[in-house]
């Protein structure tokens, strides 16, 4: 195995160019437990840590452009009254030592189902901004989960941030874990309401084979935009739920998913209303 | 590969280091720190914790050439002299938060963290939210509990 250490953005891209079977790393809470339980051994690792341009998070143009090297723990201190949605899925995160690593980033190289950043991403409609040699990328976060812990990137590519759309209302994120702490959801739901627009962004976790949004429940939701009428919040949660394609597993049966699925969207539907009521 | 790191102040040379190791792993065998303990090796329980460039981290997921020309420091260097020991590491003794003392050393870290960050004591729940990646079999957790309100308090002068 080699070790290649990327000091700047551009050498990270070169190495990635010279070495398209080298594994990224960043805070490591994936790749190295991979390596230390011995589940698969990369042919490189390609350390992103000492690429300080991936370290800072910036607002541009309505979104918070968030580098790849950003941790949990600075998006929950930082950037909490901007990202919501984002920062309470990160504070669900692992523990406090794997906040202080793990990143956005590596959630998205990751894409496992069950990530935690992902509801929010989708709710909130995010961009994944990838690039290589080659150039720069774009990518709609609807269109970068491909499969079971797939993603959209080239062999050659690596992220650079993530663009999270500023909150337009209230968003919430909910998760079902067997504790409080270090727990893989079960599944999850993240909710990000636009209030001028009226219109709701969805995202579920842990519940099909890729992350993915409950298109018609937002559809109904903009029709009927009526979030506090307890049969609307009720009706919106069966579309959640039926938006979801879950399987039984050592986690949770097929049927509890769907069923804590249409809960937690009425919930936090709930939630979100209340909080747009009281605020404004 | 070789690895260059500062240790507790120290700047130190780790040879023959395989790129898939962990912090950890050079910690313990290669620069003769044993405080760090390993016992998940997959982030869990949080007995490995230290600080790397100050802030606490699970040294079995950080690779070992990630460490290079950062600063790490460990149970070993939370104490001012050799025989003395932290005011974090005084309050566990005597709370009697100590019993098997596995996951100890990165509850000490853990929670010298905590502590640092706060002038006065800290509310309960956020004690717990602290140290909910470190795992304890033998304690249940109350004594470490009293131990870290001790520590805080006194820091606090109370
Ligand atoms: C104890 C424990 C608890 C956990 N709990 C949770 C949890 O509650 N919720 C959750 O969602 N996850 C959890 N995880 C998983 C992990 O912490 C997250 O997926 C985290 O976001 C990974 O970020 P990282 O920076 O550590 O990624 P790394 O491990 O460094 O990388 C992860 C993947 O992303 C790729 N990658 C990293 N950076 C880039 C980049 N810039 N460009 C392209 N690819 C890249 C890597 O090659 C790898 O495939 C947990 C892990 C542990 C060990
Ligand atoms: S040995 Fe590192 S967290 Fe358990
Ligand atoms: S004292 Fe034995 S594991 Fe905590």
């Amino acid at each position: 195995m080699d070790f290649l250490r990327a000091t700047s953005w551009a050498e990270a891209l070169r190495m990635k160019a010279d070495r398209p079977d080298a594994t990224p790393v960043q805070g490591g809470t994936d790749v190295m437990v991979e390596i230390n339980l011995d589940k698969g051994r990369p042919a490189a690792l390609l350390d992103l840590t000492p690429v300080t341009e991936l370290t800072e998070w910036s607002a541009e143009s309505g979104n918070i452009r968030i580098g790849a090297g950003v941790t949990y723990t600075r998006i929950i201190a930082e950037l909490a009254d901007r990202l919501p949605g984002l920062a309470q899925a990160s504070r669900t995160v692992g523990s406090p030592q794997i906040r202080n690593r793990g990143t956005v980033a590596g959630n998205l190289g990751a894409a496992s189902p069950a990530g935690d950043s992902h509801p929010p991403l989708l709710a909130t409609g995010a961009i994944v901004e990838a690039e290589s040699v080659d150039g720069l990328r774009m990518i709609p976060i609807g269109d970068y989960y491909t499969g079971v812990k797939r993603n959209a990137l080239a062999a050659n590519e690596l992220i650079r941030a993530v663009h999270v759309p500023v909150r337009q209302g209230p968003q919430y994120f909910s998760k079902i874990g067997t504790r409080n702490a270090m727990v893989i959801a079960v599944c999850s739901f993240g909710l990000a309401l636009n209030v001028a627009e009226r219109t709701a962004g969805t995202g579920i976790g842990s519940a099909a084979p890729t992350p993915r949004r409950a298109v018609e429940a937002e559809a109904f939701l903009a029709e009927n935009w009526n979030p506090g009428d307890p049969e609307v919040g009720r009706r919106f949660g069966e579309l959640v739920a039926a938006a979801a394609a879950p399987i039984d597993d050592v986690r949770g049966s097929r049927d509890y998913r769907v069923h804590a699925l249409a809960v937690m969207a009425r919930r936090t539907l709930g939630w979100a209303w209340e909080e747009h009521r009281r605020t404004s | 590969m070789r690895v260059h790191v500062t240790v507790n102040g120290a700047q130190m040379t780790a040879d023959d280091v395989w790129p898939g190791e962990s912090l950890l792993y050079v910690l313990r065998e290669r620069l003769g720190l044993p405080g760090a303990k390993n016992a998940c090796e997959q982030g869990e329980c949080g007995s490995c914790t230290v600080y790397l460039d100050g802030v606490p981290v699970c040294a079995c997921l950080v690779a070992a050439g990630q460490a290079e020309g950062r600063e790490v420091r460990t149970v070993e260097g939370l104490a001012s002299g050799a025989g003395e020991l932290d005011a974090v590491q005084e309050a566990f003794v005597e709370c009697g938060a100590v019993q098997c003392g596995f996951c100890t050393p990165g509850l000490i870290v853990q929670a010298h963290s905590l502590i640092a960050a706060h002038d006065g004591v800290p509310p309960d729940a956020e004690i717990r939210e602290h140290l909910a990646g470190n795992l304890c079999r033998c304690t249940g957790y109350e004594k470490i509990l009293d131990a870290v309100r001790l520590a805080a308090r006194r820091k606090a002068g109370q």
